[in-house]
């Protein structure tokens, strides 16, 4: 069931405590600050978050961390030089963190949406990472059995969506947007502008609207581009 | 820089150790026209600075692009179009995107034809260390090392030959924590180029040393390469 909502409030005022929640960007290339913001606000907590990054500066997911309503980190580069929030929280023992490598991120969260129960990967095979895992030689190479990585909701952020919530991205923005919004159960997404029905060209659609269960209008803020680290 | 083929000067290609740029330099030369290449964070990054047009070279960038462009300046800096460091950079004619699993699938496929690495250690047999100190008050972060180490066919990693503390980063076995086992192909110093196998470290060139200098500052037995 898709449907339209007027404000970021309302398109994530479902969220329960103790969800875990995918959240797309990489960087802030594609991050849904205003949903982000609106979860901030509506005060689920005890969350597990799906992301490539743990926040940085002092907006969007770093503040989620920095308020204490995140229990567990899932992502592949938590450290940074503006992860500040993330440091702190986890040198205080207050955030569990999982560390998966970026494409085993990418792919677990594929599989979840595509059904596959697992899958066997030669990234990080040998290493820590890999520690405690079932192993196998295949094809002369040695694996890692790796798990999908379901999540209850999924925020992303993408350019346009037509009246049946088919999305396009833009540019780098697209990350993790697709394969996030076949994993979740409930995918909430953020665009810069609604199309009628028929408005997109049906070749270029990136995510199909069946993956899709809620669309907010976000002006795009003017000027609003990556800072330069 | 003057860097001299093999046959005429032996193994010693110059008469002093490379600097980062003609590192970056011999680099680019050597990868073939034609290629999907992947240059890592910090000094891989250099090398794109020659590579040369007629090279056709296609870079991609494991946050979902292929043929990336030099990095952004002015009013081309767009917060949607970023590196994997995060960089602002441009697109070039006939470039794509692609989401974040469609681009580990490039890697990890075997399509890429090389990716250039930093390292903390390579051992003899081209495992490779380079994501995680192993420092008990570190926080770990790992991104795509593991897949662009596993993934490429080829692997090149650049770093200094020695630590700050005069020792060794090519070793017998990695005491740092591992990013892959067995990937590193080639090493490129600024004291030589060595190629790593399963038959021991070879030496294709050598910068402002002899080899048995060379051999003097690395704990694994070194011999000439074979003339290619």
């Amino acid at each position: 069931m898709l449907n339209f909502i007027d404000t970021v409030g309302e398109a994530v005022a479902g969220i329960k405590n103790g969800s875990t929640v995918m959240i797309g960007g990489f960087g802030n290339a594609g991050q849904p600050f205003e949903l982000i913001d609106a979860l901030l606000d509506c005060g689920a907590t005890d969350l597990t978050v799906v992301n490539n990054n743990a926040g940085q500066g002092d907006q969007g997911l770093a503040l989620l961390i920095k308020e204490g309503r995140v229990k567990k980190m899932i992502c592949s580069f938590p450290r940074q030089s503006d992860s500040w929030h993330f440091d702190a929280k986890f040198r205080a023992g207050e955030i569990e963190l999982e560390l998966v490598p970026q494409g085993n991120l990418a792919e677990r969260i594929r599989a979840a949406g595509a059904g596959i129960g697992g899958f066997f990967t030669p990234t990080g095979y040998g290493t820590m990472l890999a520690e405690g895992k079932e192993t196998r030689i295949l094809d002369g190479r040695g694996q890692v059995f790796e798990t999908p990585i379901h999540a209850d909701v999924a925020l992303i952020k993408a350019l346009t969506a037509d009246g049946r919530g088919n999305l396009v991205y833009r540019k780098t923005a697209r990350n993790f947007g697709p394969i996030m919004a076949a994993a979740a159960k409930h995918t909430i997404v953020q665009v810069s502008e609604i199309v009628p029905t028929g408005g997109l060209d049906p070749e270029v659609i990136v995510t199909p609207g069946i993956y899709v269960n809620s669309i907010v209008r976000v002006a795009a803020a003017a000027g609003k581009t990556e800072s330069v680290a | 820089m003057s860097i001299q083929s093999n046959s005429q000067a032996g193994i010693q290609a110059s008469d002093k150790p490379l600097g980062r740029d003609d590192l970056a330099r011999l680099v680019a030369r050597d990868i073939q026209p034609g290629s999907f290449v992947n240059l890592g964070i910090g000094q891989p990054t250099l090398v794109s600075n020659y590579l040369e047009p007629e090279q056709n070279i296609t870079l991609h960038t494991e946050n979902g692009m292929l043929g990336m462009g030099p990095e952004a300046a002015g009013d081309q800096i767009d917060g949607d179009l970023i590196n994997a460091g995060k960089i602002p950079v441009t697109e070039l004619p006939g470039a794509s995107y692609f989401h974040h699993a469609d681009s580990f699938a490039i890697m990890r496929g075997g399509h890429l034809d090389i990716c250039v690495l930093g390292a903390f250690q390579v051992s003899a047999r081209g495992d490779l260390a380079n994501w995680h100190t192993g420092a008990p008050d570190a926080i770990p972060a790992v991104g795509g090392a593991m897949d662009l180490a596993t993934g490429a066919k080829d692997v090149f990693v650049m770093m200094t030959l020695l630590t700050r503390d005069g020792v060794s980063k090519l070793v017998e076995a990695c005491t740092y924590p591992l990013t892959g086992i067995g990937c590193v192909t080639r090493i490129y110093t600024d004291k030589a180029v060595f190629l790593t196998g399963l038959d021991g470290v070879q030496v294709r060139e050598t910068f402002g040393c002899t080899l048995e200098e060379l051999q003097a500052m690395v704990p694994v037995p070194l011999r000439a390469a074979d003339p290619s």
